[in-house]
């Protein structure tokens, strides 16, 4: 969490608030800021640490572990009209990238700015071309896209 | 957008918001349980409230008051774990 916070203000630039959402109590919120985030991060976690004890929240979004009690890591990028656009879920003993949530981000936005009318093939940055989905490209995108584009 | 509240001695929890789950649905949901699927993408995402830490406060945060912005949510396994 105290690398997303580190990513904070490029988040803010692309319009993205950013919530992170866990079982424990906001009390034990403020204290993990306190001793530790803060020490980690410049000026501590900039958003919002939502609490989910019980995780019913979790629940509705599918990620909760009622074995364990606790939310596995669920990731989901919400659109400006609440629509879900993506989400990953990993095990607790893998962190996350990021830097492709980020990524997805600047590609979803591309793809709202454009309404549809640009795609964004696999590993697509900003700066790497982009698909126009229409009659005239099917069957053609190994003509104007290369898969070493996917790499960096 | 959010609004501070003052803490109690109780622990503060929030919720799903906008469904009426009466009594008897409830029930049903929790014989369903078993068979509830993974969110969509391209779905509404559900709309809830949480209490939540914010900037040396306590806040009440509601999902669809960012309705006008992109959202990351995340979910973790708790605090002071070490990933």
């Amino acid at each position: 969490m105290s690398a997303v916070a580190a990513k904070y203000p490029e988040f803010q630039k692309l319009g993205v608030e950013v919530l992170s959402m866990s079982v424990d109590s906001v009390f034990v919120h403020k204290m993990w800021n306190e001793k530790e985030l803060s020490k980690m991060v410049d000026g501590g976690i900039p958003y919002a640490m939502c609490s989910d004890g019980g995780g019913k929240v979790g629940t509705i979004y599918g990620i909760y572990d009622e074995d364990a009690g606790v939310e596995t890591r669920g990731r989901f990028i919400i659109d400006p009209d609440g629509i879900v656009q993506g989400y990953e879920v990993l095990t607790p003993p893998v962190g996350r990238n990021v830097g492709e949530t980020f990524r997805q981000i600047q590609a979803f936005q591309l793809v709202r700015e454009t309404k549809g009318g640009e795609a964004t093939p696999s590993g697509w940055k900003p700066g790497k071309p982009t698909l126009k989905p229409g009659p005239d490209l099917v069957g053609k995108v190994w003509e104007v896209w290369k898969t070493d584009e996917a790499f960096d | 957008m959010t609004e501070e509240f003052k803490p109690g001695c109780a622990r503060p929890t929030g919720g799903p918001v906008g469904e009426n789950i009466s009594a008897e649905e409830n029930v049903k949901e929790t014989l369903v349980k078993e068979e509830r699927q993974m969110i969509k993408v391209g779905k509404k995402a559900p709309d809830f409230t949480a209490p939540a830490y914010h900037n040396g406060k306590f806040v009440n945060v509601k999902l669809s008051d960012y309705l006008g912005k992109w959202v990351v949510l995340c979910f973790y396994p708790g605090d002071f774990t070490f990933v």
